[in-house]
């Protein structure tokens, strides 16, 4: 067991940035790839056999976030322990101004406009809420941790974040936000009772909530519940997915060969229905495969994180590997129809930047807990 | 510290080993739904992304040709031009159909009429039409602005066409959109082309003209709009009508008619088969086929000389003087009057406490048989009628064709009226009058007959055979319509010695000479001459006033003059064809109907129409192959 490792391992682990990138776990890069490429084999077929618009953009995407993941990956541990705050700073800074500045879209203020992109910072906070409560458990003692009080700052960091995105108004990724602190607290320690007592909060406020929910909302969440109440409404996606799915069998229709898709029955489909697509034509098995594939990617960020000795690390790891688990279970869950439609993407094979980004971040800072595993950061070490 | 740091690693492992699990949990949850819908429900949806991406759109078959006995047209189908609007592909249909009110000059009406239809929209067919019958400049421009306008198409089916126009309405008929009842469940009527036949040939064989719907399997996207074409199923056409009229005759015919209310039956004694049959006036049926308007259709109504009543089969008038002939035939076969036996004609003839007037009021004279035909001596044929009695009337009149329909195949055939006692007594509850006998015997009275039926007379007149049945169906889908005789009531007369027939003979030829009724309707010698009999059917009584005073007919309103008629055949020896003419209130027979009867003689002798072997024709019969290459769409 890893955890019975000797205390005195080294504890300088001296590597320059250009060396980092060669000591990167293959088997999730691997994974990143072929995720990539099958994006990239989707969206081909969903515009009809061509590059254009989309399959082309998706693949120089993919460099780009290839690039930016061995960005993150040649930065030091130590570093983004340090920049855990400042980014966590930033990136509700321009949640902020999302609320004033942002691009309209989808019926909410979701995107900055900067030009040469758009960004999407509740994306990014994803990430960086991460950062922030793995350093901020990473400075506590085990005992602090189970006091009650220790857990408001982390509350709050967590609740600020999602506050703003739910006014967006964007209740998937807000609810999203607040599930990955909730996990990152547990993980880190906290008292098994406030988790207990706050899933009681929550069962009882649901009401409450409910009557605040937009129409739109309300009606996506009923529309879940009876896909049928209206075909050609708001059910019709889930239908149409539903049929997309089922009618590819085991071994689909064959690349280029779906129906569902070619013939636009699919609604959304490059973007959070693409995994209908793609199944149509690769079938039950290219669903499975996407599946291991993330499957790779959510594991390797828990068993690099049971393997590492810092517990900034373990909580960074664990914690965005709970952040990648969120994008595929909820988009998967709603293309088969097992939860309401919420627009949430699946990083790497939908059409769009921001979650392929956000997991290039995401699966670059496992990488580097992979790389510096080893390394012991004391408590108190900022 | 370090316990610290070993306590918060066992928390932390313990904690990630439970979210691994629930993420694992979670993780197979998708995959068994994935297998649920692929594996368990995979044949359902199968069915249903079948069903998604295939629609059946049924091909309208091009309707089958009606043509003439030399295969010209009849009836017709043209290209029809049409601007039509998908509204799911525009990208604003109020906005698209203001363009198209510019550059297809709508106006309020038309507008009105594509609101109704986008309203009324069957969801099964592809887009409404906002025109028809684009002229080639209008659809060329369509055509030319149709890239920058969206869910607008132009297309080009198929729509009845009627060459003749109003010529021969009353035979062809004509196509309308089907009414509520007439969609009998084939679904191609669903199709907003599609006409049915509403009168005459086009509605007696629809379902030979209509043809069977072909089907295309198409494969359409989430819009219904067309992605391609996976399976077609021709149909097949409709199969063409062959009748025995003579286009050319017909047409000829309606010329010579001009504006006159009347009707002219025309036979090929050869074969029964009628060579023109034409109403006057006529409607145009190409009017229908676009949907009639309502001040046409009133105009149709309200016209006195009644355009939509076929007269030739549908109109039943009192038959006057023109069935003299078959009168006398009756009298010399009962020997009731020997052949050289003379009447006296004073111009009046007395029964009971009544008195009868011959037409001409100072008398013939003393008259044979022969002269009583040839100058339609009433008092001759009161005398006759009277020696008859009115059952031996009736069953001559019944040999010759009346008081039956006669079947050719296109809509009501008026059975007319041939009355005897047992008609008397069941129509009006009393019993026969003497006195009508001597009506009935000069052709009045409540004797109807139609212009159909006085062209059976003639032709049997002229062929001496009873058995003599008018057909005008020659073919259908190229197969002959075998000739059928009509069953023949049993009459006596079928009987007659060649010696009485020959009297009456004599009587029709002398009707057309010097001393005759009508004696300026004689043809040229050298086109065999003529036979015929001309009747003034009453409308009113005359009166002992009328009688007196010296008004001519043509000084009365058109309605209350007589109805004129003529019987003919020709060439007299040998005869090749027959022809009754009706003009309405057109006076005498001599002056308005002969003269009619006469020139469609000559007309014919001269111009023999074609014959329906394709011996001798202009044309070739047309064939199904022929068909087909006229009735797709080019």
């Amino acid at each position: 067991m890893r955890a019975t490792h000797s205390l005195f391992a080294p504890r300088e682990l001296r590597l320059a940035w250009w060396q980092r990138p060669f000591r990167v776990s293959l088997l999730p890069l691997v994974a990143w790839l072929i995720l990539g490429g099958i994006g990239t084999a989707a969206l081909y077929s969903v515009s009809e056999a061509s590059w254009e618009p989309y399959a082309l953009r998706h693949l120089v995407r993919l460099g780009a976030a290839t690039a930016l993941l061995f960005a993150v990956v040649s930065v030091d541990l130590r570093r983004w322990l340090a920049l855990a705050y400042p980014a966590y700073a930033a990136v509700l800074l321009l949640l902020v101004a999302v609320e004033f500045i942002g691009v309209v879209g989808k019926g909410g203020q979701r995107w900055l406009d900067l030009g040469v992109m758009h960004i999407q910072p509740s994306e990014l906070m994803k990430v960086t809420l991460v950062l922030a409560l793995a350093r901020y458990f990473h400075a506590r003692h085990v005992w602090t941790t189970q006091q009650l009080l220790t857990l408001v700052p982390p509350a709050l960091m967590t609740l600020a974040p999602a506050a703003l995105v739910a006014s967006q108004p964007d209740l998937g990724t807000a609810a999203i936000l607040v599930m990955i602190g909730v996990v990152v607290i547990f993980l880190a320690g906290a008292r098994r009772l406030v988790f207990i007592v706050g899933f009681a909060a929550f069962l009882v406020a649901l009401p409450v909530i409910w009557t605040n929910l937009h129409d739109y909302q309300r009606e996506r969440v009923e529309t879940f519940l009876d896909p049928e109440r209206d075909p050609l409404g708001a059910g019709y996606q889930i239908i149409q997915s539903k049929i997309a799915l089922g009618s590819a069998g085991v071994w689909g229709k064959g690349w280029l060969k779906g129906t569902q898709s070619h013939l636009k029955f699919l609604p959304e489909m490059k973007t959070d229905f693409i995994l209908a697509a793609f199944a149509e034509e690769f079938g039950l098995m290219g669903a499975l495969v996407v599946l291991g594939l993330y499957g790779i990617i959510i594991g390797f960020g828990l068993t690099v994180g049971l393997a590492c000795r810092n517990h900034f690390g373990r909580l960074l790891a664990a914690g965005l590997g709970f952040a990648v688990f969120t994008y595929v279970f909820i988009n998967v869950g709603m293309v088969t129809g097992l939860l309401p439609v919420v627009g949430v993407p699946l990083p790497l094979l939908s059409y769009g930047g921001s979650a392929m980004f956000t997991l290039a971040i995401a699966l670059g800072l496992m990488l580097v807990v992979g790389i510096e595993r080893e390394r012991v950061i004391p408590r108190l070490a900022t | 510290m370090m316990k610290g740091e070993l306590a918060r690693f066992q928390i932390f492992s313990r904690r990630a080993l439970l979210l691994g699990a629930a993420e694992g949990a979670l993780a197979l949850l998708l995959a068994g739904r994935l297998g649920q819908l692929a594996i368990i429900d995979g044949e359902r949806y199968r069915l249903r992304s079948e069903r998604n991406r295939i629609a059946l759109r049924p091909l309208p078959p091009p309707r089958g040709l009606i043509l003439d006995r030399a295969g010209r047209t009849l009836a017709g189908n043209r290209l029809n031009y049409q601007a039509r609007i998908i509204p799911e592909e525009t990208d604003g249909l109020e906005e698209m159909l203001l363009r198209l009110v510019e550059l297809l000059e709508l106006d309020a009406a038309d507008l009105a009429a594509v609101r109704r239809r986008l309203r009324r929209r069957n969801p099964r067919e592809r887009g409404v039409i906002v025109k028809e019958n684009l002229s080639w400049e209008q659809f060329a421009r369509l055509n030319v602005a149709l890239p920058g306008l969206k869910g607008v198409e132009a297309t080009a089916g198929l729509a009845r066409e009627y060459p003749m126009e109003g010529a021969g309405v009353h035979v062809i008929g004509y196509v309308a959109a089907p009414a509520k009842d007439e969609l009998d469940g084939d679904p191609v009527l669903q199709l907003p082309d599609m006409r049915v036949g509403k009168s005459g040939i086009e509605k007696t064989f629809e379902p030979v003209l209509r043809g069977r719907a072909g089907v295309v399997k198409i494969e359409i996207d989430a819009h219904g709009r067309l992605v391609r074409e996976l399976e077609r199923e021709a149909g097949t056409p409709g199969a063409p009508v062959q009748l025995t009229i003579d286009r050319a005759l017909q047409e000829w015919v309606t010329d010579r008619l001009g504006e006159e209310s009347a009707a002219v039956v025309v036979l090929d004694l050869a074969d029964g088969g009628v060579l023109a049959y034409v109403s006057n006036p006529g409607f145009d049926p190409n009017l229908f086929v676009r949907g009639i308007s309502r001040e046409n259709w009133n105009a149709l109504l309200k016209d006195p000389r009644r355009p939509l009543l076929d007269k030739c089969g549908g109109g039943a008038y009192p038959p006057g003087s023109t069935v003299k002939p078959i009168v006398a035939l009756a009298a010399l076969h009962h020997g009731i009057v020997r052949p050289d036996e003379k009447v006296v004609c004073r111009g009046k003839y007395r029964f009971g406490d009544n008195v009868w007037h011959c037409w001409r009021h100072e008398g013939h004279g003393p008259v044979d048989v022969v002269d009583a035909i040839a100058r339609s001596c009433d008092v001759f044929f009161y005398e006759m009628a009277q020696r008859l009695g009115i059952e031996r009337i009736a069953a001559a009149l019944r040999d010759f064709g009346l008081g039956r329909a006669h079947p050719l195949g296109i809509g009501d055939q008026k059975a007319g009226l041939v009355p005897d006692p047992d008609w008397a007594y069941g129509a009006t509850g009393r019993h026969w009058q003497g006195g009508e006998t001597l009506n009935v015997g000069i052709g009045q009275g409540a004797l109807l007959a139609t212009p159909l039926q006085m062209a059976v007379a003639a032709a049997r007149l002229a062929t001496r055979r009873l058995d003599f049945t008018p057909r005008l169906v020659h073919g259908v889908g190229g197969v002959p319509v075998p000739m059928d005789a009509e069953d023949v009531p049993s009459g006596e007369l079928a009987a007659a010695r060649e010696e009485h027939w020959e009297l009456v003979e004599k009587g029709l030829r002398a009707a057309v000479a010097p001393g005759g009724t009508a004696p300026h309707a004689q043809i040229p010698r050298r086109l065999g001459r003529l036979a015929g009999k001309t009747g003034t059917a009453q409308v009113r009584r005359i009166s002992d006033e009328d009688r007196e005073s010296d008004r001519s007919e043509s000084d009365r309103p058109w309605h209350e003059r007589h109805h004129a008629w003529f019987i003919a055949h020709a060439p007299a020896r040998g005869a090749r064809y027959a022809v009754a003419v009706l003009i309405e209130h057109g006076g005498g027979g001599a002056a308005a109907a002969a003269p009619v009867a006469r020139d469609i003689l000559r007309h014919i002798l001269e111009n023999p129409p074609a014959r329906p072997d394709g011996a001798g024709a202009s044309r070739p019969v047309a064939g199904p192959a022929r068909m087909r290459r006229r009735g797709e769409p080019a």
